[in-house]
């Protein structure tokens, strides 16, 4: 096929806008991480930049001996998401197995049961009450793990059709024939089957445990110990925010030594994306699938 | 006859004992996140009282929403709409473009192009929150280096409230747009190839087979998505909304969207009364465009309907 002048025009056209969409995607994090790689005196003289004068490890440094709260943190952040991944995904898969099966007898109610969680809550207010009231999960792991992330109605449907479409209905009932009980019908037969939305659900729900902050910050007002990484990094964010707009009226002196330097705030959040960073070229299959399931079903 | 059908159901239901119990665990923790608060958000008629409990304090009528409705409810309204219909159209607009641009590519930079832009959706809005620092910083931040590189003056950034709007839709684009770009990516790959076969066997450029094939074909796909959208219109990303303006009060009347105003009332001003009542507000609202949104979508679109 000949490609006529107008095409080769839109083909070079559309790597160059390409090329400068994917660089503005990716340049602010080589920002945050040449400035974590920046040293301090340098960033405070020169700003933040792409290319310090001097390339130094100092920050890192410093929180490899300063490692008490950030090492703690980063193992709460990782307990929590193999902990809610684990769990979330299993009960999410199980429920929505569960609403696949063609014969169950109180599908439909159980069906409104889920959906009416995906049309209407409470809202914070009534939701922290009772999860600080009613649970007590004020200030406990639990208040990181529980509240809202560990599973949504959402997936639930996702799972649901994709147990309805990708496995045949023929195996289930050559099973059943066969003489299998409902349980080995589930993992011998269906759940073999389902592995790429296990691992699609899975992805969606260890992202946002990793990623969130909202719990923590809700719920753990005084137990700053079970802080994960991304609420560490949230709290000297803020910490930082009071002494710029308190200034003028207090000794900037007892709030500033907690802070760290920018260089090592900005290693910090490098260390904090980091695991993402590394898993995300052999996940993004799993997670383009998700938002295409997603996407296309609502 | 009765008794058989009785033993009958019976038995079908011990059969599938082992599908509840399966389920059970699902089904017990949509019943404690979503339906143990419900009756909490009674809390918006009345005057809570700490020690007296949700069930004991008083009850007020509609004086919260009265003190509400006179005081902040339409600011915190107004920026939540116009964001999110700010964030529709220019994540619409960007997301399509790029979709198209990318399906009509077939080289190995492809793929490296899609995994850029999805990138910034995996991360935390803490994270975005430093990132843009790096950019808006007042002292340190790049835009004021360059600025007063050019000669210019540096601007405080995190004070001067009239920049916000477009900081905000831009952030909101640079994190989202790879996402939105997906479901158009994924749309236009499932398009019959035969239409723009005949196209080119008729001589059509690539600009013409944009604009006279993909394009009226992407329609349905946009409006579902669009619809979808005005369905959440009065819910935003609180982490977007909170974070990205480092909570900076010179600042909310431009970054108060109704959750971070939930939010503040709620654990930073501890207005349990004003927070329940917004709270309340946002659910009923919400849940009326969600479902509004959705009879639409059962009536052009059964398919793509949640109910």
């Amino acid at each position: 096929m000949i490609e006529g002048r107008s095409d080769r025009i839109f083909k070079v056209m559309s790597h160059i806008v390409m090329v400068l969409v994917s660089l503005a995607a990716v340049l602010p994090m080589l920002l945050l991480a040449a400035s974590s790689l920046t040293e301090n005196a340098i960033l405070l003289k020169n700003g933040y930049s792409y290319f310090p004068e001097k390339w130094t490890l100092d920050n890192y440094k410093y929180i490899l001996e300063n490692s008490d709260k950030i090492f703690k943190a980063y193992s709460i952040s990782i307990v929590l998401t193999v902990t809610g991944t684990t769990l979330g995904t299993a009960i999410t898969v199980l429920l929505g197995y569960g609403l696949s099966r063609p014969n169950l007898p109180g599908k439909s109610v159980l069906m409104i049961f889920v959906v009416v969680t995906m049309l209407f809550n409470g809202g914070l207010v009534p939701t922290y009450m009772n999860y600080s009231n009613t649970f007590h999960l004020k200030n406990t792991f639990l208040g990181l793990l529980i509240p809202g992330l560990l599973m949504n109605g959402f997936h639930v449907m996702l799972v649901k059709s994709y147990f309805t479409v990708s496995v045949p209905q023929e195996i289930m009932d050559a099973a059943e024939i066969d003489g299998a009980s409902e349980f080995r019908k589930f993992s011998k037969v269906a759940l073999p089957l389902a592995v790429p939305i296990i691992a699609t659900i899975a992805l969606f729900v260890g992202i946002a445990y990793w990623n969130d902050w909202n719990n923590g910050y809700i719920y753990l007002s005084t137990n700053t110990d079970l802080y994960s990484i991304q609420n560490l990094l949230n709290r000297m964010q803020q910490n930082l925010q009071f002494i710029t707009q308190n200034a003028s009226t207090m000794s900037i002196g007892t709030a500033a030594k907690d802070i760290p330097s920018e260089g090592v705030r900005m290693a910090i959040s490098v260390l904090g994306v980091l695991p993402i960073l590394i898993v995300y070229p052999f996940v993004q299959r799993f997670f383009i699938k998700g938002i295409t399931l997603g996407g296309v079903k609502g | 006859m009765r008794m058989g059908e009785k033993k009958r159901s019976l038995m079908r239901f011990k059969r599938f004992l082992p599908i509840y119990l399966m389920m059970l665990p699902g089904l017990l923790y949509l019943f404690i996140n979503s339906y143990m608060p419900l009756p909490g958000l009674v809390l918006a008629f009345k005057n809570y009282n700490a020690n007296k409990g949700i069930y004991g304090s008083p009850w007020v009528g509609f004086k919260n929403f009265k003190y509400l409705f006179a005081n902040d409810a339409w600011y915190i309204t107004r920026n939540t709409i116009l964001y999110n219909l700010a964030f529709i159209v220019v994540n619409t607009c960007l997301a399509i473009a790029i979709a198209i641009i990318l399906s009509e590519m077939s080289s190995k930079m492809k793929k490296v192009y899609q995994s850029s832009i999805l990138m910034p959706f995996m991360l935390s809005t803490v994270i975005v929150s430093y990132l843009v620092y790096a950019f808006l910083g007042t002292d340190y931040g790049q835009l004021n280096s360059l600025l007063v590189k050019l000669g210019g003056q540096p601007i405080s950034w995190y004070v001067e409230s009239k920049y916000w709007p477009f900081i905000l839709v831009f952030v909101n684009a640079w994190k989202g747009v790879g996402y939105s770009c997906i479901v158009y990516i994924a749309t236009i790959t499932g398009f019959d190839t035969s239409y723009y076969e005949a196209a080119v066997m008729d001589g059509a450029s690539k600009w013409q087979q944009i604009r006279l094939i993909t394009i009226p074909l992407l329609k349905s796909t946009v409006i579902m998505m669009t619809v979808l959208a005005i369905g959440r219109i009065f819910y935003s990303d609180f982490g977007l909304f909170y974070q990205v303006p480092r909570n900076s009060g010179a600042l909310f009347r431009v970054t108060n969207t109704i959750d971070t105003y939930v939010y503040r009332s709620l654990l930073e001003l501890g207005d349990i009364n004003m927070s329940a009542a917004a709270g309340f507000y946002q659910s009923i609202v919400g849940f009326l465009l969600v479902i509004g949104t959705n009879l639409l979508l059962r009536k052009k679109d059964p398919e793509n309907a949640i109910f």
